[in-house]
């Protein structure tokens, strides 16, 4: 017999307290069935959110000893290890800079990311210019866009010697929206 | 063989196969269709080519940040027949990526879409968008150091995004910068959740086929009238259908085999294709560049103005999806036939010829510097010493020739330098390196006067051979 003659047979169809179960009965299907779905997945959003509401890391890393860099006019490529990288990252831990010695003292240090798309920027000595392989973005020396599609300029990176050795201050990846901080200028 | 027979039938009678299958296999379709509709059935081949080839290169294949190159470097050089399934799935792709977008123009041109049809068609376009997801990612998958170029670029264009781009973007890569969390992001979407939208969305496609029947060959004396369609449709095919299985079904095969053939031959033949060198994000040596089916947009991006760029880069992927959607809604009956729908034959030309051109000049990118460039040779300079020939060389070691082309030799991003000597004058030249002009860098600050001027005298003497106009 199925439900529907069943419930004919018994003439629960009219019966208001049948009803009122009826009700009972799939407002507390539909409840359940959402609790499962937010038990199923609210803890899976959170995890796969975790790196979108991490706390940013900048730490100083190591790029060389100061008699590694020259007083002169030419940039050159430093690799330095993320802030936070996972144990199997690898060789994809690595990020660059291109720095250039200014005086004893002084440094200069622009992040190898182009503001256009992201592409890793070039220095080359000849023209003094930094080129970008993508879209054709040039940046002067100084980081200004000399031309092509980049809205901003290079981004400026900080530098710091301690006890002889170089350090530089690592970042986010230097994204187009994200406005210059202060302390990075 | 009795014993057989009751076997079968057991199955048959407890599987439903006779009652569910052959009806399914065998329901009656419009015999006027022949070559025009195998499009759909070879890109469901050519989905199951891309399904069978990725799971054996699931087997081997390491999502991590190092091990992935190693993998695939393994899978190409060592692992028996490893090449050839890698390149099955690399031309399997793009087999599916064009047979996805060639089914979908021919339903367009025949006005498909068209009453009933319309859902048949919107879920085609859900589908076409997953299979560009696909392909993009499986691209990133290859996680060299393209891969890694080509998720900060996808990363960059997410920061477009107005209030919520970085959080995007941090999503995009699983931290605040390329890293171990990327590649795994991108092989979930590409291994697990795309395909499974793409099963569901063939699913639906397919019911849907099955509901509204295969459309007929549009026919001028039979526009779409909402009101008689349906009545009208299962008459004519009272009269004139075949059933599927095999008397149309043959066709599709038949294509599908070409199509299958094809990706082996060219996986045998052109092999997988090359990985360049491993993802490091500090290489700068990188020159990133998607697969041929993305080159029309990269060329876009490259050349659009830079106040429409933000706009172009997040509104035409969403304008493009939601156009295509709707169309069924701009017109859902009247007409199915080319004949008389002759802006939809040159939507189609516009946009295959656009495509072309796009990808052509996608490939050439003349727009980005030349950083294979050499030094002229003496025999362009025309001389072997002097200030024509100081001049000669610093064409190159200023930069010059990254963009500019002289007698053979540079880039293609400025203008051409071979007959310059002709057009400008010694002041105008001057001018024009030291300010520098439309995206030109000025060399002001970086160029001293001595070089300019021998750069200058160099440039003076790019006539041609029978000009006789005297340099000012
Ligand atoms: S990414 Fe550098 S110019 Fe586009």
């Amino acid at each position: 017999m199925n439900p529907e003659s069943q419930a004919e047979s018994s003439g629960c169809d009219a019966c208001e307290q049948c009803d009122q179960r009826r009700s009972f009965l799939t407002k507390l299907t539909l409840g359940l069935s959402g609790l499962i779905g937010a038990i199923m997945v609210l803890p899976g959003v959170a995890f796969i959110l975790g790196p979108v509401v991490k706390k940013k890391k900048e730490v100083w890393r190591p790029i060389g000893s100061l008699d590694d860099f020259k007083i002169d006019d030419d940039f050159s490529l430093v690799t330095y290890e993320d802030p936070s990288p996972v144990p199997w990252s690898g060789v994809t831990a690595k990020s660059g800079a291109w720095v250039r010695r200014i005086s004893d003292t002084e440094f200069k240090a622009f992040s190898i990311t182009c503001r256009h798309l992201g592409c890793p920027v070039r220095w080359l000595s000849g023209p003094e210019l930094f080129m970008c392989p993508c879209h054709g973005g040039v940046y002067y020396k100084d980081g200004t866009v000399a031309a092509g599609p980049p809205p901003e300029p290079l981004h400026t990176m900080q530098i710091r010697v301690v006890k002889g050795e170089v350090e530089i201050k690592t970042i986010p990846v230097p994204l187009t929206t994200t406005p210059l901080k202060e302390s990075d200028v | 063989m009795k014993r057989i027979k009751k076997i079968w039938h057991w199955i048959d009678d407890r599987s439903g196969y006779s009652d569910y299958v052959v009806p399914l296999m065998k329901h009656i379709v419009p015999r006027d269709a022949r070559w025009w509709y195998v499009f759909g059935s070879a890109t469901l081949t050519a989905f199951f080519v891309q399904v069978l080839t990725g799971i054996c290169l699931a087997m081997v294949y390491v999502p991590g940040g190092d091990e992935a190159y190693m993998s695939l470097k393994y899978i190409t050089e060592t692992a028996f027949m490893g090449h050839i399934i890698r390149g099955m799935h690399y031309y399997g792709a793009s087999a599916m990526v064009m047979l996805t977008v060639m089914h979908m123009m021919q339903v367009y041109l025949h006005a498909t879409y068209k009453y009933p049809r319309e859902m048949n068609w919107m879920s085609g376009v859900v589908l076409m968008m997953v299979v560009l997801g696909m392909a993009f990612s499986g691209q990133l998958l290859r996680w060299d150091d393209n891969g890694v170029w080509s998720v900060m670029v996808a990363s960059e264009m997410a920061a477009r995004v107005p209030f919520i781009g970085s959080w995007l973007s941090h999503f995009i890569f699983g931290g605040e910068t390329v890293g171990g969390s990327t590649l795994t992001r991108f092989y979930v979407f590409h291994v697990f959740i795309m395909p499974a939208i793409i099963f569901a969305g063939i699913g639906l496609h397919m019911v849907l086929l099955l509901r509204h029947g295969v459309s007929e060959m549009p026919n001028v004396d039979q526009p779409v009238d909402p009101a008689t369609y349906r009545e009208d449709y299962e008459a004519r095919l009272k009269k004139t259908g075949v059933p599927f299985w095999p008397d149309a079904m043959w066709r599709d095969v038949v294509f599908s085999t070409v199509v299958v053939v094809g990706i082996l031959l060219c996986a045998i033949f052109f092999g997988a294709p090359s990985l360049s060198t491993p993802p490091n994000p500090s290489n700068i040596h990188s020159n990133p560049m998607p697969d041929w089916y993305f080159w029309w947009y990269f060329t876009i991006l490259s050349t659009l103005p830079s106040n429409l760029e933000t706009w172009i880069i997040l509104g035409s992927p969403v304008l493009g999806f939601l156009i295509l959607l709707l169309v069924p809604f701009f017109s859902n009956k009247g007409h199915r036939a080319p004949s008389k729908r002759p802006w939809s034959v040159g939507i189609i030309v516009f946009g295959v010829t656009s495509f072309v051109l796009l990808t052509i000049y996608g490939y050439y990118k003349p727009w980005s510097p030349d950083f294979g460039v050499t030094p002229l040779p003496e025999s362009v300079i025309g001389v072997s010493e002097g200030p024509v020939f100081e001049g000669g060389n610093l064409v190159y070691k200023k930069g010059c020739l990254y963009c500019h082309h002289i007698d053979g030799h540079g880039g293609h991003r400025g203008p051409v330098l071979s007959n310059i000597g002709q057009k400008l004058t010694r002041q105008d030249l001057t001018i024009r390196i030291m300010n520098g002009g439309y995206n030109m860098p000025s060399f002001a600050g970086s160029m001293s006067s001595e070089d300019l001027s021998h750069i200058v005298d160099f440039l003076l003497t790019r006539k041609e051979e029978d000009s006789t106009e005297p340099a000012q």
